[in-house]
């Protein structure tokens, strides 16, 4: 690998790359994403790499593992070039006769085939896929393309020219200038305008300067940063060179939580291959500008996605944040000025660079510019990452996109925003995904968890999770963060355990504005949100735990009730071998009963049942 | 404490220690990464190792125990030969994760954060492992098992007992 000493040596590698990619081979690309590795793609990559061997294809065809693709309820997930077949479910069984027949003879199997839920007609190109055909995407297009280990295939598809153009033709008040008329906010949670961030960095007085991507991907439920940095390294390393140039920063971090093995294992390689092609290091592309990064792990507290938090926690301390007399774009790591921004919002900036301001802010809102990239999970069938335009509707992205609720249930709400978000309800399904918006009906953006919640998801409990993991995760600095969250925790827990009182709905609404008025930083500041939310659009629920003992969703242990239904249950006796405390019994072949004096509620026999007869009330 | 301590008293081989510090050029801003390199090797950190850190880095002891007890992924204790990691993150959550960590619990016998006394099993939570979509996820020793129900839960403890205790 030689050095690039200007832009013209990037160009003629790229176009050496480009030459060396015939765009009529047939490629087989298998999704390598953690939600397919844990799907079992390596055996299936395995398998392929094998059989076009054996099948005496290997000349003929290319195998490629890449990022997440996003559609990881369909795990494995493989597309084939240059159609652009799409398998789903594939396993190493299935894969002598992908060969065979799709890649020898051209012809598509149809049992791997996507199947439209409503049509029921088979769908054979990803392109024609209802998950992928109603998202835009920028961040994740190229990951079902490129193999992440390899920064030629980045090259390729056009990486670093953002780069070289920033360097070569623009002053860096140039850039700041294009990422503030672009109208770029930070994905990372607040939506703070990026342009305005990198300026004050810029404008601070101090040296060195630090430039930080935050990849604490602390918040359950969300796992678009950890797919980015897995599937599209290179992307995220180009916007924060390009960052440190406007910015005047020579040094910068990628702090990334060390439970997101395969994107640290990616990012280091990246990294590796940058200074190796002269990106990143001395005089980067032969322009006189130097910046190199370094990756800092995570140690697994959530408070540390906190700016002032993680800029202790960089500098080797305990993650606790800090009052903000002063910024961090001002005094933050070391106590110089530092410039931190998500994963997402350092992965967007090549996009304006090439495309121009005038493109970004032709996507999206009057206030929230571009597209974001969602994480649709829980009980919703399409699970995966999806990226849309800022301002569609939620109805588009859980019901057009996701497919809507598994097993014919009723949808309930959908959580964005994570622990700092809130519960956005039914009836405003039509309301427009932005910033602004999501703030006005009680919860955030975050850094774009969405988690689908149906009819058996009890609100008080989903309050009473949050209010858990943050009482876990409060770094217990200041009272009202610490006591407040405990506090209320306590009595979201006596409502789930049946032993509610009257007024205790009044007081977790009085101590939610002690927590967002007086908390120290943003962990406890919102950390009523969860609880506020839930109270604005479900009082009914609580109302019942309270007042009726009663547990409307089936979900509060101390409030149910399982039993049989014997005009469903054919007594095959399955229940009765897994309950664990041998409290079912019946005749074979005669409906059976549970014992409620022995019942712990643990669901098994629920799991269990093939018939549907175990009811929860 | 000088460098002869005996490598019992550390609770692992001073050799790796100091292979991890000098990894990170005995720089005392790199702790928490010392830290988890030094985890990654023995599973824990034993107390022993921690003392000699703060030495060699002139850290004070405290400060070494504050970070070791602040960041959830350190453990102070040894831990079990299978390590069961259930995701509690939300898309887990709603999908059942809690009714899946009841029957972990019941079934090993120990709550979560514990250990049994035969060193059989840790039984840990996370707060997001990001495999939402296979979710209720649970990982036993690096291996991911998803769409958990309390039934597979229970089988899944069972194949990893030890033959004599069945």
């Amino acid at each position: 690998m030689e050095k690039l000493t200007s832009p013209q040596d990037l160009e003629r590698l790229r176009a050496t790359c480009l030459a060396s990619l015939d765009p009529h081979k047939p490629c087989v690309t298998v999704c390598s994403g953690t939600g397919c590795l844990a799907g079992g793609c390596k055996q299936a990559t395995d398998a392929f790499r094998q059989e076009i061997e054996r099948q005496g294809l290997a000349d003929k065809v290319d195998v490629r593992t890449t990022g997440c693709h996003g559609f990881c309820e369909r795990g494995p997930v493989v597309v084939i070039h240059p159609q652009g077949i799409f398998y789903q479910h594939v396993k190493p069984e299935d894969v002598p006769q992908v060969v065979a027949e799709t890649l020898g003879q051209g012809n598509v199997i149809d049992r791997l085939l996507y199947t439209h839920p409503q049509t029921g007609e088979k769908i054979t190109y990803e392109r024609d896929v209802p998950f992928y055909q109603l998202q835009k995407r920028l961040i994740l297009a190229d990951n079902g393309f490129i193999d992440p280990t390899c920064i030629e295939d980045y090259i390729a598809r056009g990486g670093y020219s953002g780069l070289a153009r920033a360097l070569h033709t623009m002053q860096p008040e140039e850039i700041i200038d294009v990422i503030k008329r672009s109208g770029l906010r930070g994905r990372g949670g607040a939506g703070f305008p990026t342009g305005r961030k990198w300026e004050s960095c810029r404008n601070a007085e101090g040296e060195p300067k630090y430039v930080i991507c935050n990849a604490d991907e602390g918040d359950p439920g969300a796992y678009m940063n950890r797919s980015t940095l897995e599937g599209n390294p290179h992307s995220v390393l180009e916007g924060m060179i390009i960052g440190a140039y406007a910015i005047g920063s020579h040094e910068g971090y990628v702090y990334v939580r060390n439970e997101y093995p395969l994107a640290v294992k990616n990012l280091a390689l990246a990294l590796e291959a940058a200074r190796a092609y002269g990106l990143l290091g001395k005089d980067i592309l032969g322009l006189g500008f130097s910046f190199d990064v370094r990756i800092a792990r995570g140690g697994g507290a959530f408070v540390c996605g906190e700016s002032s938090a993680l800029m202790r926690s960089l500098e080797g301390n305990v993650g606790e944040p800090s009052a903000k007399y002063v910024r961090s774009v001002e005094r933050g790591l070391w106590d110089k000025p530092s410039d931190l921004n998500n994963v997402e919002t350092w992965a967007n900036v090549p996009h304006i660079i090439n495309k121009g301001w005038e493109w970004f802010a032709g996507l999206g809102t009057a206030g929230s510019k571009g597209t974001k990239v969602f994480s649709l999970v829980g009980k919703v069938n399409n699970t995966g990452l999806v990226e849309v335009p800022l301002g569609i509707t939620l109805r588009q992205i859980i019901f057009d996109i996701g497919g809507g609720i598994p097993g014919g249930r009723k949808f309930k709400a959908v959580q964005t925003g994570g622990p700092s978000g809130g519960c956005i309800p039914e009836s405003m399904l039509d309301m427009s995904v932005d910033f602004d918006e999501l703030a006005k009906a009680g919860s955030m953006m975050g850094s774009g968890g969405m988690i689908v919640m149906d009819e058996r998801t009890c609100m008080v409990d989903v309050a009473r999770y949050f209010l858990n993991f943050l009482r876990e995760e409060s770094c217990g600095k200041c009272t009202p963060c610490r006591e407040g969250i405990a506090r209320s925790l306590e009595i979201l827990e006596r409502l789930c355990n049946g032993k509610g009182q009257s007024g205790d709905i009044a007081l977790l609404e009085e101590l939610g504005e002690l927590l967002q008025g007086f908390s120290l930083c943003g962990l406890g500041q919102t950390a009523a949100n969860p609880v506020l939310s839930t109270l604005r659009y479900f009082r009914d629920e609580y109302e019942a735990h309270i007042r009726e003992l009663k547990c409307p969703a089936g979900v509060c242990k101390a409030l149910i009730v399982y039993s049989i239904d014997a005009a469903r249950c054919n007594g095959c006796g399955a229940c009765v071998r897994q309950c664990p405390q041998g409290g079912i019994s019946g005749q074979k072949k005669a409906p059976h009963v549970i014992k409620q004096d022995l019942c712990i509620r643990c669901g098994v026999c629920l799991d269990t049942c093939k018939f549907g007869a175990v009811l929860v009330q | 404490m000088g460098q002869s301590t005996a490598n019992v008293e550390l609770g692992m081989e001073q050799a790796t220690i100091e292979g991890v510090m000098s990894r990170h050029r005995q720089d005392s801003s790199a702790i928490i990464a010392i830290l988890q390199d030094l985890q990654e090797e023995v599973n824990y950190l034993p107390e022993g190792a921690l003392r000699y850190v703060a030495e060699r880095l002139d850290i004070p002891v405290s400060k070494v125990y504050s970070l070791a007890t602040f960041y959830r992924a350190f453990s102070l204790e040894p831990r079990g030969r299978h390590l069961i990691h259930v995701c509690t993150g939300t898309a887990c959550h709603v999908r059942g994760a809690g009714r899946i960590l009841d029957t972990l619990e019941r079934e090993t016998g120990i709550h979560a954060g514990e250990t049994d006394a035969q060193m059989e099993f840790t039984l840990e939570t996370v707060n997001c492992l990001g495999a939402c979509a296979l979710g209720p996820v649970v990982v036993v020793n690096g291996e991911y098992f998803g769409q958990m129900t309390g039934a597979k839960a229970a089988r899944l403890v069972k194949k990893l007992q030890p033959a004599e205790q069945e």
